[in-house]
């Protein structure tokens, strides 16, 4: 047996990382589809998976692969899949019933190009909103967005941890360029990670329920063959599980639902900054376009403009509080991102008309490069 | 004043209640409907073929014959349209001991999953697939299927059905299946044993269940209830070991019913344990063990 967490440093692409990542945090079972620019994962994940004892399998479609982990999640193992844009959208059915059946797994997105079949070998961070609300209904959902190899790794972490405390499937939207790009990854020792697994029931089996919140708006989950007798639908359901046609019963598991995120907001949410203190223009940005944000902040000082950026590690619940309190007090935002404003459009809203945000946008296909953002922030500011 | 007649102590209603959620109980399954049928065959093979019944799990798609998991007193999963079986290939890849049965229905397995059944059969997953086939979409009020008969009428195709249905024990066979068995709900011996040997037998099992819809596809196709168990009763030709190719269903010449096919081929998980984890094979060999 080869040891799930490869401690030692190493020179890894986005894709191996997350493979990496998803390993260190328990992850036994990957149901995958091939599709570039996420074949990585699945490629790592078979030669990976049985050294651990795990169990890869390449499925017929993304539908059954969604499927497949949401059984894997039922059968008592943390699991995931990855994809890109055409497979994310098949995926988005069974997404929806994991959202409903609170089920752990994490679903990782390195995005392409699109509309459609798009740019398969080109990076955009074009499914942003599809992400928030691709599956129908409405409800919370948890998404991430690593700027580099080394970041995918940790996050794939927190992505499992964060799934397995609250119970639904948890994104990593990362992007062509971060899963191809071979960078400097560190893998620590096993000791010093952190690892959560969902909260487990106690009690008399006979009176369980399997959807009775616990303390922070969870309920504890046991698995399939361990004599509870759970019955899971996607049907609306109460706190036993059985399926009811009423309103009540649905507004009952949408404010489970919902406000399990909702309340535990400064726990999920994750941002990060650079020079943001005393910063009177504010870059917002993510992924891999924070590494050019960063870079045009660093030319924007040079040049005398006061800018900072707001790096934004978790992307879905939105960090609206943060954006609403900068907005009190600097001049403006400036949204960068590899579409033509989804995010941006999530800026204007927390910014109210308080102050003006503009878009550094690109249709993707390509990184944005760092000038394109100064010259807007030395033409507007 | 009057007396309130003390209720006598519970006694079991049915002899399948242990394995019911009767507390779920009245069903929504039509009157002349015959899932319940093929629901209670399946249940008295779950309790006849000894199996740990703790360990044996019910996945579901959607569809009449989709919310028989939701009766079920087992861990039991109703999933989306068309993903039971996916679903459960994940279950039976994360806890090999669990017995698995997807019940389900003919649109919900071989329309819109169809796909699914063609590839867990390929790869002869370890599950049993018991497939209520009732000529049409019951549930939203009988649409054509991949399994309705030539020129019969459904609201979809108000004049006759253009297509040629599916022969479902072919499919299954053609795939991989090692067990492929057909029956009608009125032969429920019959599917009871079947289904009992298919839970206990290793590898991808398949029995096809004919069951009647009189609400929404006997009312189109000029027939009464019981004309379809008529049918049933006078058509039915029992032929173990039928050749697959002949198995289209044609309700004037005859349905033949049997188990047509029972052979042994390694499954997906002792594959992926003799080329992947070999030390897995080891260690749950007694014998080495020992």
């Amino acid at each position: 047996m080869k040891p799930a967490v490869l401690t030692g440093e190493y020179f890894m692409t986005g894709d191996v990382a997350c493979a990496e990542g998803a390993l260190a945090a328990g992850c036994r079972f990957f149901g995958g589809y091939p599709i570039t620019p996420a074949t990585e994962i699945a490629e790592r994940m078979a030669i990976r998976l049985p050294h651990v004892d795990g169990c890869f399998i390449q499925m017929e479609d993304e539908i059954a692969a969604m499927a497949a982990i949401l059984g894997a999640s039922w059968g008592g193992v943390k699991s995931m899949t990855a994809t890109s844009g055409p497979g994310f959208s098949l995926m988005m059915e069974n997404i929806g019933l994991g959202i409903c059946t609170e089920t752990p797994c994490v679903v990782v997105n390195v995005q392409r190009g699109g509309p459609s079949t798009g740019l398969p070998t080109h990076g955009a961070q074009s499914d942003m909103m599809q992400a928030r609300w691709g599956s129908h209904g409405h409800y919370e959902i948890i998404a991430m967005a690593p700027s580099s190899p080394q970041e995918i790794f940790y996050l794939t972490i927190t992505a499992f941890n964060l799934s397995e405390k609250y119970r639904l499937p948890v994104l990593i939207m990362t992007d062509e360029i971060i899963g191809h790009m071979s960078e400097k990854v560190i893998i620590p020792k096993a000791k010093l990670l952190e690892i959560v697994s969902r909260p487990k029931p106690k009690g008399r089996k006979d009176r369980f329920k399997p959807f009775t919140p616990g303390p922070n708006g969870v309920a504890p989950m046991p698995a399939a063959g361990q004599g509870y007798n759970l019955h899971i639908t996607g049907l609306t359901h109460n706190e036993k599980g059985y399926p009811v046609m009423a309103v009540e019963t649905q507004a009952e598991m949408m404010t489970r639902i919902t406000e399990k995120i909702q309340r535990n907001l400064d726990d999920i949410i994750r941002t990060d900054s650079f020079l943001l203190d005393d910063a009177e223009i504010v870059v917002v940005s993510y992924g891999i376009s924070a590494r050019t944000s960063m870079a045009a902040v660093a030319e924007a000082r040079k040049l005398g403009i006061k800018a900072g950026l707001l790096r934004l590690v978790t992307i879905w619940p939105f960090p609206e509080d943060q954006i609403r309190k900068l907005a009190d007090r600097v001049k403006g935002f400036v949204t960068v991102e590899i579409n033509l404003g989804q995010i941006h459009r999530e800026v204007e809203r927390c910014a109210g008309n308080k102050v003006p945000v503009f878009l550094v946008g690109h249709p993707g296909g390509t990184v944005i490069h760092p000038d394109s953002v100064v010259n807007l922030l030395k033409e507007t500011f | 004043m009057q007396e309130i007649p003390t209720p006598s102590k519970k006694q079991p209603d049915h002899p399948l209640d242990d394995l019911i959620r009767t507390d779920r109980i009245p069903h929504i399954w039509c009157p002349g409907c015959g899932i319940g049928t093929v629901f209670s065959a399946c249940l008295a093979a779950l309790k006849g073929s000894g199996i740990n019944l703790q360990k044996t799990v019910m996945v579901s798609g959607i569809g009449c014959s989709g919310r028989a998991a939701g009766y079920v007193k087992l861990d039991s999963f109703h999933t989306t349209h068309g993903r039971a079986i996916p679903f459960a290939t994940g279950l039976k890849l994360a806890n090999p001991e669990l017995n698995i049965v997807v019940f389900s229905g003919d649109g919900d397995l071989f329309a819109i999953g169809g796909n699914h059944f063609i590839h867990a059969a390929r790869r002869n997953m370890d599950i049993t697939v018991i497939c209520v086939n009732n000529l049409n979409y019951g549930m939203t009020g009988g649409q054509v299927a991949a399994t309705t008969p030539h020129l019969a009428k459904s609201t979809t195709t108000p004049i006759g059905n253009p297509e040629t249905p599916f022969n479902l024990p072919l499919m299954a066979y053609a795939c991989g299946a090692t067990y492929v068995a057909r029956w009608t709900m009125l032969h429920t011996r019959d599917l009871t044993d079947s289904i009992t040997e298919a839970i206990c037998k290793k590898g991808f099992s398949f029995i096809e269940a004919l069951s009647p819809c009189p609400v929404n596809y006997g009312r189109r196709n000029k027939q009464k209830p019981l004309d379809m168990l008529k049918v049933y009763q006078e058509k039915a030709i029992i032929k173990n070991d039928a050749d697959p190719s002949t198995l289209d269903i044609d309700f004037e010449k005859g349905i033949i019913l049997g188990k047509f096919i029972d052979l042994d081929r390694p499954t997906f998980i002792e594959e992926y344990d003799k080329i992947y984890r070999p030390r897995r094979l080891q260690e749950n060999d007694p014998e080495l063990n020992s």
